[in-house]
């Protein structure tokens, strides 16, 4: 068979070639090798992925939509759902810092009000290269201007997030973009076509050569220029965006709607394929009838581009014009391009003449599937390499160590982030960004939602099944803290080449653990998204498998903040810290050693922890609850000293026979930090002790230092207000900013 | 008492201002359509903040040419109480019912905080329930907030009472380190002549019940629903 020459720039095998001329039983045009391109696509088609993704567990009494929709649903009570997902724009990020996070964070929204939610909350995930690597303040930046550029504009809260640095991601920065609404249960809609003769609508924004074969570069590792691949980046208009979300909210309270599935990779092919597979039917669609906003688009790059802001619907037949009427009222285009038929082909004319004809499941359904083989990481690699207490040597000054994390990249306050976001619009955020869970109200209930998105990716680079099974127990425990019991999670699966067996064997484990502590948490996975290619010049990023978590809670106003409130309250340690360096902050930083294995994780334990801390919030007895992660206890302390409206400061003593860094420093899991009154204390040590859970009290909050004493000596004497300056203003200081006037207070 | 709330293309903030007028405050409160030519019999109009029009061109830019303006602005000439709250106030300042205009904020940046406020003037309909030194803890959100005139129409302002908030710090104090985006005498509301029309950059409607942790907005509203009471007996 001819093979066409192309076929490496469509991202394609010779082998897939032959399977797709086996499925037409001829050769495909040009178009339909595009649309075949696009829909098999590592990006579209999770091929390498979707064996493993299998062993995730997506079943739970709550679980309303699990994987396979734009979206995952967990029931809340009340009859309300709530729809979620995350989803990475890394590619276009790294090529084009501000459209890149902006149409990520308009994409993910789409997903959202498709099922028919009011999305009411965003969520952002990033990681960034070390910040004096070339463009990496400009790439910081731009990101984060590009998110709020979108978020704010459209109006929907940036409530939470994370950013880390580190070298891994200095060729290949991760933008992972989470969005969640809120819908009456009965009010899901889905993307799945039915109905011979119903009509196909197209609306929202004309289509340009913007972003074409956007999917299939997100399924290629980097060379040294990505600059040249630019125009596939996409341009956001969130305007539109806005109008198109009011306009689907407001026909979806009709009956008119029978499917609806937003334009996002591979455009008008992966929506109108996937809309037609799903429902078992075909469509037949003529693309001459497609809005453009450019002269001479050929079929291909109209089936192929992704231009952002504009959705596929099917309606009931008769029902065009007032579903016509609603979108002019919007000041939105929309055409009429084809109708539903009942023989399974994707149908595309141009006119008169048909340019791809292709069975509607051969796009989606019987896309390869690969068992990439695996490989285990070398003897050497250093998550083999343990860590030698007798190699590490004490610091003298713990003091001046904690100072140094605490306004490290990593550790510093992020507040010259969330203040690029509106965290506020929309009137339900109770707990503004910083804490260790997002927290919203629920209007017209007593509800309150909270969410939280993790991952450690040192310690899935050095352990990825142990740093996955983190991921999601460390998500858990944020949401515990703020009184929330964690319901469902969604995934964004940051990896590199899969075309590399040490990447795959990340993946394999990274799956493996996750699954291993949502079974055991009972947390259902309802929808994620894997990006593979993370990959510069050879070099994989580590294995950065982000987990965002939803959790609710039956009063918002029981909840519990991270930082200390009140002079004189107890400060109560519950878990037990062990000599677990491995892969701690303070190794890397003090340092300059990342290696060992990460803590251990008993998720009996984590499980039994986490729901102590849920009982004495929901008792309305814990002021502040805050989860010990990244810098240990050293750095836990310090948050809760400053990163509240009124400083604290407070008298310890850590009381155990550890070496005094380690007591500090050492990251081990399943605890966490509360302060309460006496009485509220006693309460919880006897709720430990009954359950078997070590905790002990460490001290009182108090005056304007942090004083921690450790096997008879005062190790630590800082005082909190200058503590809290240099925290303050570290993140901008790294992007090469000084503070000025007003940006101060 | 029936308050109207303006919705234009791209208006944000109108569904949580309706929310505190409604649900929280209890009053009859409708929204109107930015195509609408009438206020529907409305007592007072909000225009709430949001990009209308995307911000595109300049914040408040395309928003003034809406039909439902001219409605706006001759029941402003008749005294009626028109409050416009972020974009509202860009709005208001294209339209020409309040004078000066906005600037990108000084940092070139969006900033999103909860900011100080000295009440600079307790005898507006919208601050009656407040007092002069009165210091309130209300969020900003905005990319264009840094105020401006010219210096004899700043000096109009400052001499007519129409400076009604002012970003100030913990103590009160009207400092530079207080303003997040460089306006004018840290101007962050003004009112008209007539002291009816009242533009502001905080956003009142997002702290204005407990359990967001702050309702220091709602004297603004109570303000409002206090002289309206009062001017219909």
């Amino acid at each position: 068979m001819p093979m066409p020459d192309n076929l490496e720039a469509q991202g394609l095998t010779e082998e897939e070639y032959g399977r797709i001329v086996r499925i037409l039983e001829r050769d495909p045009t040009p178009t339909e090798l595009g649309m075949f391109s696009g829909m098999w696509s590592e990006h579209c088609s999770y091929k390498s992925s979707r064996v493993h993704l299998e062993k995730l567990p997506t079943q739970g009494d709550r679980v309303l939509q699990g994987p396979g929709e734009n979206a995952g649903a967990i029931d809340i009570g009340d009859g309300l759902a709530v729809v979620f997902k995350m989803e990475s724009h890394n590619h276009p990020s790294f090529i084009e810092p501000y459209q890149g996070a902006a149409t990520g964070v308009g994409g993910i929204l789409r997903d959202i009000f498709t099922m028919g939610a009011r999305p009411i909350a965003v969520m952002d995930s990033l990681r960034f290269g070390r910040p004096e690597a070339p463009r990496m303040s400009h790439l910081v930046g731009g990101v984060v201007a590009g998110i709020g550029g979108y978020g704010n504009c459209i109006g929907i809260p940036t409530v939470g997030g994370e950013v880390a640095f580190h070298s891994c991601y200095d060729g290949n920065i991760l933008v992972n973009a989470f969005a969640l609404g809120v819908v009456s249960k009965d009010r899901i809609f889905r993307a799945r076509a039915s109905g011979v003769d119903n009509p196909v609508i197209y609306v929202g924004s004309s289509t340009g050569r913007d972003g074409i074969h956007g999917a299939t570069m997100a399924s290629a590792a980097f060379g040294s220029g990505g600059e040249e691949r630019r125009p596939t980046v996409q341009v956001g208009d969130p305007f539109t965006e806005k109008l198109l979300l009011e306009a689907c909210l407001e026909l979806m309270r009709t009956d008119y709607v029978v499917a609806i599935q937003d334009m996002g990779a591979a455009g008008l092919t992966s929506s109108s394929a996937e809309m037609a597979a799903r429902g078992g039917v075909g469509l037949e669609i003529d693309i001459g009838k497609v809005p453009r906003r450019e002269e001479g688009m050929t079929p291909y790059e109209v089936m192929l581009s992704e231009s952002q802001e504009r959705m596929l619907l099917v309606v009931r037949e008769g029902c065009e014009e007032p579903v016509f009427e609603i979108f002019h009222k919007w000041d939105l285009q929309v055409e009429l391009l084809g109708r539903v038929t009942g023989d399974g082909f994707l149908t595309v004319l141009d006119g008169e003449q048909t340019v791809a004809r292709i069975p509607a499941r051969a796009l989606t359904d019987e896309a390869p599937r690969y068992q990439r083989p695996t490989a285990a990481p070398d003897a050497d690699h250093p998550g083999a390499r343990a860590v030698s207490l007798s190699d590490i040597s004490e610091p003298a000054d713990l003091g001046r160590v904690l100072e140094r994390l605490v306004t490290s990249p990593n550790l510093c306050s992020r507040r010259w982030v969330v203040e690029q976001y509106d965290y506020s619009v929309r009137t339900n955020t109770v707990l503004p960004p910083g804490g260790d869970a997002a927290l919203l109200r629920l209007k017209g209930t007593h509800r309150g939602l909270a969410m939280s998105v993790d991952c450690n990716a040192r310690w899935c680079f050095l352990d990825p099944k142990l740093g996955a099974a983190h991921a999601v127990a460390e998500a858990a425990r944020n949401l515990s803290c703020v009184g929330a019991e964690p319901v469902g999670l969604t995934d964004c699966l940051n990896f590199g080449n899969p075309e590399h067996p040490k990447t795959m064997w990340q993946f394999e484990k990274a799956i493996e653990g996750m699954a291993e502590a949502c079974r055991a948490l009972n947390i259902p996975v309802v929808s994620g998204n894997v990006s593979f290619y993370n990959e510069t010049a050879g070099q994989d990023i580590h294995p950065t498998p982000m987990v965002a978590m939803v959790g609710v809670m039956e009063n918002v106003e029981r909840h519990a903040v991270s930082h200390f409130t009140s002079d004189g309250d107890i400060v109560l340690l519950v878990g037990e810290t062990r000599e677990e360096l491995g892969g701690s902050e303070y190794l890397a930083t003090e340092h300059q050693r990342e290696q060992g294995s990460p803590p251990g994780l008993d998720l009996e334990r984590e499980r039994t922890v986490q729901e102590i801390v849920r009982e004495g919030v929901r008792r309305g007895q814990v002021r502040s609850a805050h989860d010990l992660s990244d810098g240990g206890l050293g750095v836990a302390l310090a948050e809760c000293c400053i990163t509240g409206p009124s400083l604290h400061g407070a008298d310890l003593d850590l009381q155990d026979d550890l070496r005094a860094d380690v007591a500090l420093f050492s990251e081990s899991a399943s605890r966490v930090l509360i302060s309460g009154s006496a009485e509220a204390i006693g309460h919880l040590e006897s709720d430990c002790a009954s359950r078997g859970i070590p905790c002990r009290r460490l001290g009182k909050i108090g005056g304007g230092r942090l004083r921690i004493r450790h096997a008879g000596s005062l190790r630590i004497d800082l005082d909190v207000a200058k503590l809290r300056n240099a925290w303050s203003g570290a993140f901008a200081a790294l992007v090469g900013e000084t503070v000025g006037a007003g940006e101060g207070t | 008492m029936k308050f109207a709330v303006v919705v234009f293309p791209g208006s944000n903030c109108d569904h949580d201002v309706y929310y505190v007028l409604k649900k929280v405050l209890n009053q009859g409160t409708i929204f109107v359509w930015h195509q609408s030519t009438d206020l529907c019999g409305a007592d007072a109009v909000i225009l709430p903040g949001g990009f209308s029009y995307g911000d595109y061109l300049r914040s408040g830019a395309v928003a003034r040419f809406s039909p439902i303006m001219k409605a706006v602005e001759a029941f402003a000439r008749k005294g009626g109480l028109v409050l416009g709250i972020c974009n509202g106030l860009q709005i208001l300042l294209e339209s020409g019912l309040l004078p000066g205009a906005m600037l990108r904020n000084r940092s070139l940046k969006f900033v999103c905080r909860e900011v100080g406020l000295r009440v600079e003037n307790a005898e507006t309909p919208f601050t009656r329930c407040l007092r002069v030194g009165d210091r309130l803890r209300i969020p900003v959100a905005h990319a264009d907030g840094n105020y401006t005139a010219d210096e004899e129409t700043l000096r109009r302002l400052e001499g007519e009472g129409q400076i009604v908030l002012r970003y100030c710090d913990e103590e009160g104090r009207t400092v530079p380190e207080s303003n997040p985006n460089g306006s004018a005498r840290n101007i962050a509301g003004i009112c008209n002549a007539q002291r009816n029309v009242l533009g502001m950059m905080p956003h009142p409607e997002r702290c204005s019940e407990v359990v967001l942790g702050n309702d220091s907005g709602r004297a603004i509203f109570s303000s409002m629903i206090e002289s309206l009471a009062q001017a219909a007996h």
